[in-house]
């Protein structure tokens, strides 16, 4: 993977972003670059990759499949949109049946892609107001589906899973349910491609159903409530591994940057504020791949326990344990990709500012980095939306449960200080926990969440660092401090912020 | 270099010749075309040059062929393509016979063209393309000065591919994990328990062939030192420097000027 990575997408990714792909008549055509990186993957068998071997896929756990992500994003953040929507196969063989499994999954293995067809013009973070209607089609004995998408990532994939009103009079959530959609059947058509900031590999389509022929993927009205969540939290995982791989580009091109760049007579490398920048960098890099690898180890968990129990029936302590990591899953999840992306974003803009004036210009790849990273903290949910997801694992004592849980861990002698640091910013967090749950008011949780919530996530990455940094001292120790130093402020920041809020505070932070 | 006057080969790593990826390329698509086509790699040197055979495994290659011995040592270009010949003897005539043009060390292109001679097949060198593989003949591309020339060759056939031809497909996943233990016996250890033993013998696959001068009939004065009437002087680290720059104008006199001291070099011309 990383071969390809490194070579063929690396060296098609400036000729992606410059031509973009096309729209032609009612389908899309890749750029050209796009179109050799998925030949070189069908290739390599990089397809499919989480799926069992009997249909044809690699049996990878989560985790390597993450890493792969990563390195695939690091070198076109757009290709990595189409590659890794591989990833919606995964809902598919949970809630798809065996004949259902037996038809799709070997075609995704052998290389066809997906999208998930969820947002519509009046329906993006509120997907409650989804209208696309499903009706029952009884002379053909299938569904059919009339309507519009909008923003669809890959929108002319050859097997789309799509979010439908299958009730008719409904308006919420209930009424919706999934469907699997098959191009081979016809009947949507791609009207647009949207012209965008970043990601130019990656097609985002409006797509227009006319009675397109579709099946039911599951049980009707489970659409949103089950299984789009489902969908959703794997297509998470994929952005904080794509933030996290544009993260590792971007530090790669502001150090090398730093590194060949004179001014004053020396290397900029060598100036305390560029220094600083790089530092900062690499510690929040480090810390949100620490937190996204032990986010896909979860579901790793979980996942392999689910498939135990398509063969056999679980034993209760099997059934527990289940339970617990999917609920460990879920709850870092939110946190993962709301942390990754918005240090994507912020390790982009300050690599960009090594680069000075130079950065500004079209000619270096920092520009790409930067303009890809726009979108990670906004699709498959914004930050806004990772804290509603996150922020009853705040009021619910599961993050500080971690906490307390990480602080019995046995960490080398050199990092026991960190440890400590740790420790005392959870009291922080705890106590601001319960600032804001003792004013029983929820305007004000609301908006004290993003707060509560990057405390949380800044103290468990912290942890994470800290076992790092104890198995290997000369990758982390370096990150590990910088970083509690940084989430040291950071903690005391959100803490000062929060415990000063008062209930008349509040008027002050409503606009109309 | 060795005493003997041959380049130490134990000396520089195994590795793929660029152009022989290419030559796999072409014949990997031609199995793709022709189901029920197979691929066999044949390669002569030290046992870690299985290291080819396997990544051609990796890439979609049936099987492969490790010529070793120590009487293969020190061959030239007519040692080699006398060995090469003899195994492809040995293998069975094939229709084609694809190799690289050349290999990045000697740099000679001369192995295709005496395979070819010994196994008194056709040849068509210098390939970018081999188009199609149709009622026993071969259309292919291949480089010429100044163009492309499309050639038309009877089966069976010998080819050499050019580096510019399309590169090599990646490894593929699934064959990764299916050959990673291929070896040849040769690369065994001697002395201790084979690890995985179990799982050499339920999957005959992963043993490589390996053949020695005896298995494939070698005559001993034709092969390796013995056989090769080349004989290397030396062998010399060439490094480039930028010598002082000169600067021309555009003007008739210089540019005229530069074509004279460029034709005495024998830079051109």
């Amino acid at each position: 993977m990383g071969e390809i990575a490194g070579t063929t997408i690396a060296d098609n990714a400036e000729g992606v972003d410059l031509e973009g792909p096309h729209h032609e008549g009612d389908r899309v055509r890749y750029a050209s670059g796009t179109a050799r990186n998925l030949e070189a993957m069908v290739q390599a068998g990089m397809n499919g990759m989480t799926m069992p071997r009997r249909y044809n896929g690699l049996n990878f756990p989560i985790t390597p499949y993450t890493m792969c992500a990563e390195l695939v994003a690091a070198s076109d953040a757009g290709f990595g949109n189409i590659w890794s929507l591989q990833d919606c196969i995964e809902t598919l063989y949970e809630f798809g049946d065996e004949d259902q499994h037996s038809r799709f999954i070997p075609r995704i293995c052998a290389g066809e892609t997906m999208s998930m067809d969820l947002t519509e013009p009046d329906a993006g973070s509120d997907l409650q107001s989804v209208m696309l209607k499903a009706t029952f089609d009884e002379k053909e004995n299938c569904w059919r589906l009339n309507g519009v998408k909008r923003f669809i990532t890959n929108g002319d994939a050859d097997l789309h899973l799509v979010l439908a009103r299958s009730e008719e009079g409904t308006t919420d959530g209930r009424g919706l349910s999934m469907f699997i959609y098959d191009k081979r059947d016809g009947g949507v058509n791609v009207r647009r491609i949207e012209n965008k900031l970043g990601i130019h590999g990656s097609p985002t389509c409006e797509l227009v159903y006319k009675n397109a022929k579709a099946e039911l993927c599951g049980m009707r009205k489970m659409g949103l409530i089950k299984y789009v969540m489902a969908l959703m939290n794997g297509a998470r995982l994929g952005i904080a591994a794509q933030s996290v791989g544009i993260s590792q580009a971007a530090y790669n091109e502001g150090l090398a940057y730093a590194r060949d760049r004179e001014q004053f007579g020396k290397k900029i490398i060598t100036l305390p504020a560029v220094a600083d920048m790089l530092s900062l960098m690499k510690a929040k890099l480090d810390a949100g791949r620490a937190l996204l690898y032990q986010c896909a180890r979860y579901v790793d968990v979980y996942k392999a326990l689910d498939d135990i129990a398509r063969e056999r029936k679980l034993t209760p302590e099997e059934r527990t344990e289940q339970k617990t990591y999917a609920k460990l899953a879920d709850s870092l999840t939110p946190l993962a990709k709301g942390m990754n992306s918005e240090y994507c974003n912020q390790n982009t803009f300050d690599a960009l500012q090594i680069h000075g004036g130079s950065g500004f210009m079209m000619d270096y790849p920092i520009q790409r980095y930067y303009r890809d990273a726009r979108i990670t903290n906004i699709y498959e949910g914004t930050t806004q939306l990772q804290v509603v997801a996150a922020i009853r694992y705040v009021t619910n004592g599961s993050y500080l449960a971690q906490m307390r849980e990480f602080e019995q861990a046995e960490v080398s002698e050199a990092v026991k200080p960190l440890q400590a640091q740790a420790k005392a910013l959870a009291d922080l967090f705890e106590q601001a926990v319960e600032h804001v749950k003792e004013a029983q008011s929820q305007e004000m949780q609301d908006l004290c969440a993003r707060h509560l919530v990057e405390m949380a996530a800044d103290v468990i990455m912290l942890h994470l660092l800290c076992y790092n940094a104890t198995q290997q001292p000369e990758l982390f120790e370096k990150s590990a401090r910088v970083y509690a130093r940084f989430v040291t402020a950071e903690v005391q920041k959100h803490h000062t912020w929060v415990m000063d809020l008062t209930a008349e505070a509040l008027a002050d932070y409503r606009c109309e | 270099m060795t005493p003997e006057g041959t380049v130490n080969r134990a000396a520089l790593p195994a590795i793929f010749n660029p152009e022989d990826l290419n030559a796999l390329e072409q014949a990997l698509r031609l199995k793709d075309q022709h189901p029920g086509s197979t691929v066999t790699i044949l390669t002569m040197g030290p046992p870690r040059a299985t290291d080819v055979i396997r990544e051609g495994l990796y890439r979609g290659a049936d099987g492969g062929v490790l010529l070793t011995d120590r009487a293969f040592a020190g061959a030239d270009t007519l040692a080699t393509s006398y060995a090469l010949s003899q195994a492809i003897k040995k293998i069975g005539m094939p229709d084609l016979v694809i190799g690289g043009r050349q290999a990045i060390d000697g740099d000679t292109a001369q192995v295709g063209p005496q395979v070819a001679q010994k196994l008194d097949l056709n040849q068509v060198t210098y390939v970018t393309a081999i188009e199609q593989v149709k009622d026993g003949k071969v259309t292919a591309l291949r480089t010429i000065d100044g163009g492309i020339e499309r050639v038309e060759a009877p089966l069976p056939l010998l080819v050499t591919v050019n580096g510019n031809a399309a590169p090599c497909r990646p490894r593929n996943a699934k064959l990764v994990m299916k050959y990673k233990r291929a070896s040849a016996p040769m690369e065994r250890p001697a002395d201790k328990p084979l690890p995985y033993a179990e799982e050499y013998e339920k999957k005959p696959y992963l043993t490589v062939t390996q053949w020695s001068v005896a298995d494939v009939d070698g005559d001993l004065a034709q092969c390796g030192l013995a056989g090769s009437p080349t004989k290397v002087k030396a062998v010399q680290n060439i490094v480039f420097k930028a010598k002082e720059s000169k600067r021309l104008t555009g003007s008739d006199a210089d540019v005229e000027g530069l074509v004279k001291e460029l034709l005495e070099s024998h830079t051109i011309g």
